[in-house]
């Protein structure tokens, strides 16, 4: 059973590194990237094997509803390959990116308790723990945003806490109110329990959970933290944060909640669409004022979770695939596009768009990937992001949502327009750089190159074959909404 | 120990009883965790309490002076890995992740209830050592902002 190994080589990877580590980072380094590693490994096996079928894990030998319960189906094993797979990456990207800040191994440390909370907020069946996990993820997260030390740092962390703080209340509540009503904390009793309850307890319950998992992952009017938190962390963990974070604590607790718990009610989807389409339209008209590449790329973030919204608000079965395929492909493409902005920072030492210039030349491994990135995001053939934005838009023609179809395609035009004066300003401008302060490391190239390379090879998922074995699964696991119920309880 | 450290004599003299009294207190919590209410978090708070009391008292030097804070923090991260280890145990011996694999012994007994009484000594050292040494890096950060020491 490979479940609760998910939490428990991060979390013993974290305690080990605080206690072997000394000046230096390299025992913290080999013991992260071991422990990163052997996660991917194990989030692929349980990817490639677990199909349709849900696998239960029960702590400490109890049963359900009395126990704690780890939930394995091909959503969770989904989501794990993303976490696993940008914590990987990024942990790559570190190595050398880290070693301008005092006491890295404090970094790692942190970390690997940002992966633990990740991977047991997705591989949790029961709200509380789902609570705590998220919990244990964004206490790591405040730390890092504000591991330069710098004030503009700290002002973001701290604004992050505040709001965050704000947001786990209202999830906190919603818990509450859930456990007064069904009397358990299991996810899977809680939705067979609703069933019987007052219609209006779930209305109450998801409106809160609504406003709580949407400031997690930053849809519209609950986006004020993260332009700030995402443009101050460090590269890495930017791209953590963006490609993952906000994908793990927000959407993917969104899908379990609202599609598995709740069973999708009909005004909740019309809310994602809206919600959905003013995140898509306004973040990009704010990313096309930014000059700041990281706060662009931060707004360029929650444009890209409305477009998520918008597919699982559509809620057919075709929507569903383009929001699930969007996931891992902003994941891909704006880690990628954090790593370009964190080596050009190192190597410039500026963010300021203004302050760039020709890159071509002298960082060509930075430009090239971040062009493929841009084309990705832009959502140009043959790259990931177009397929996942064409099979949105599709549906919402399909499902007969024109105004929305139309709403997603300018939000698509306007992220082209916005990377567009990235690329002219921060990767071809006229300035000729001469002087880098930094050179760039082969573990922040490599780490770049291979998510480059999976921008296109994550098209090929689209391919019916290979989209039956692995995107399939996980839109079966969303659309059988309350069929989660008998999966797990096996009843 | 110079007289300006730390707090008046008055002060010193009460907490050199009385800390002896609140760590006995906290000892209390955690041994008797399964049996009534309190444990490993509410006894190690106190730990850290009585801890804390001498700092005040004494004074952030008495404390440098007498304390290995790197050995505190040690002693944190492997209670934590410590408690995972008795977590695996649980897998490997009696079927599940923390699964209660010592005999449970007597109801109401003091050694009784299998692990419990052991995990809550673990998570005790884990919050008292992690409470105190986050007092203590406050105090120390106070220094970094350009405070002055006294």
């Amino acid at each position: 059973m490979i479940l609760p190994f998910i939490i428990i080589i991060p979390l013993l990877a974290a305690f080990l590194i605080t206690l072997i580590s000394g000046e230096k980072d390299n025992w913290a380094i080999v013991l992260s990237i071991l422990a990163v590693l052997s996660l991917l490994i194990l989030a692929l096996f349980s990817f490639f094997t677990t199909g349709d079928e849900t696998f239960i894990y029960e702590m400490s030998g109890w049963k359900i509803p009395l126990t704690i319960c780890l939930v394995q189906d091909a959503l969770s094993s989904f989501m794990l390959v993303i976490v696993n797979l940008i914590a990987l990456t990024s942990l790559m990207f570190s190595i050398s990116y880290i070693r301008q800040y005092s006491s890295p191994w404090m970094y790692y440390a942190l970390f690997m308790l940002l992966i633990t909370g990740m991977n047991g907020v997705i591989a949790t069946g029961d709200i509380f723990n789902l609570f705590v996990f998220m919990e244990i993820a964004l206490f790591a997260a405040y730390a890092l945003v504000a591991f330069g030390s710098k004030a503009e740092e700290y002002e973001a962390a701290f604004k992050y806490a505040v709001m965050g703080s704000i947001s786990s209340t209202l999830i906190l509540l919603g818990v509450g109110i859930l456990y007064a009503s069904t009397s358990t904390l299991t996810m899977a009793n809680i939705a067979a329990e609703l069933q019987t309850v007052n219609s209006q307890v779930t209305y109450w319950v998801a409106a809160i959970f609504l406003a709580g998992f949407g400031l997690k992952s930053a849809i519209m009017p609950f986006h004020a933290w993260l332009p700030d938190a995402h443009s101050s962390a460090p590269a890495p963990i930017s791209s953590m944060l963006s490609g993952v974070l906000i994908k793990a604590l927000g959407v993917y607790a969104i899908i379990r909640i609202f599609y598995n718990i709740f069973g999708a009610p009909a005004v909740f989807l019309t809310l994602f669409m809206v919600l959905g389409s003013i995140s898509i339209i306004v973040a990009s008209y704010l990313a096309l004022g930014q000059w700041d590449l990281k706060r662009l790329l931060a707004y360029s973030s929650i444009s890209q979770i409305g477009f998520i919204l918008l597919g699982l608000g559509i809620g057919t079965k075709l929507a569903i695939l383009g929001a699930v395929f969007h996931i891992l492909n902003h994941a891909i493409f704006k880690s990628l596009l954090f790593y370009n902005a964190g080596a050009v920072e190192l190597a410039l030492g500026t963010r300021d768009l203004r302050k760039m210039g020709n890159l071509k030349g002298a960082m060509p491994v930075t430009t090239g990937t971040s062009m493929i990135a841009t084309l990705s995001v832009a959502g140009l053939p043959p790259f990931n992001g177009f397929f996942s934005k064409l099979i949105i838009i599709i549906a919402a023609v399909q499902a007969n949502h024109i105004v929305y179809a139309i709403i997603a395609v300018i939000g698509s035009l306007l992220t082209l327009a916005y990377f567009i004066k990235a690329q002219r300003y921060g990767f071809h401008g006229e300035t000729e750089i001469t002087e880098f302060r930094q050179t760039i490391s082969l573990g922040m190239k490599s780490a770049m190159i291979i998510l480059a390379v999976l921008c296109i090879v994550t098209s090929l998922l689209i391919i019916p074959g290979i989209r039956e074995l692995t995107l399939d699964p996980v839109v079966t696991v969303i659309m059988n909404k309350t069929g989660y119920i008998q999966a797990v309880l096996g009843r | 120990m110079k007289q300006r450290d730390g707090m008046t004599l008055i002060v010193k003299t009460v907490t050199r009883i009385s800390v002896w009294l609140i760590l006995l207190y906290g000892i209390y919590i955690i041994l008797h965790g399964h049996l009534s209410p309190g444990g490993g978090f509410a006894g190690g708070v106190i730990i850290a309490l009585a801890l804390l009391n001498v700092m005040l008292a004494y004074g952030r030097q008495f404390i440098d002076r007498w304390v290995n804070i790197g050995f505190l923090h040690d002693l944190e991260s492997s209670s934590a890995a410590l408690f995972l280890a008795m977590g695996i145990l649980g897998m490997a011996v009696g079927g599940g992740f923390l699964a209660n694999f010592i005999s449970q012994g007597k109801l109401f007994s003091l050694l009784s209830a299998g692990t419990i009484p052991l995990l809550n000594i673990i998570i005790s050292i884990k919050v008292s050592m992690g409470l105190f040494v986050v007092v203590w890096t406050l105090s120390v950060f106070h220094l970094d902002k350009g405070g002055k020491e006294e």
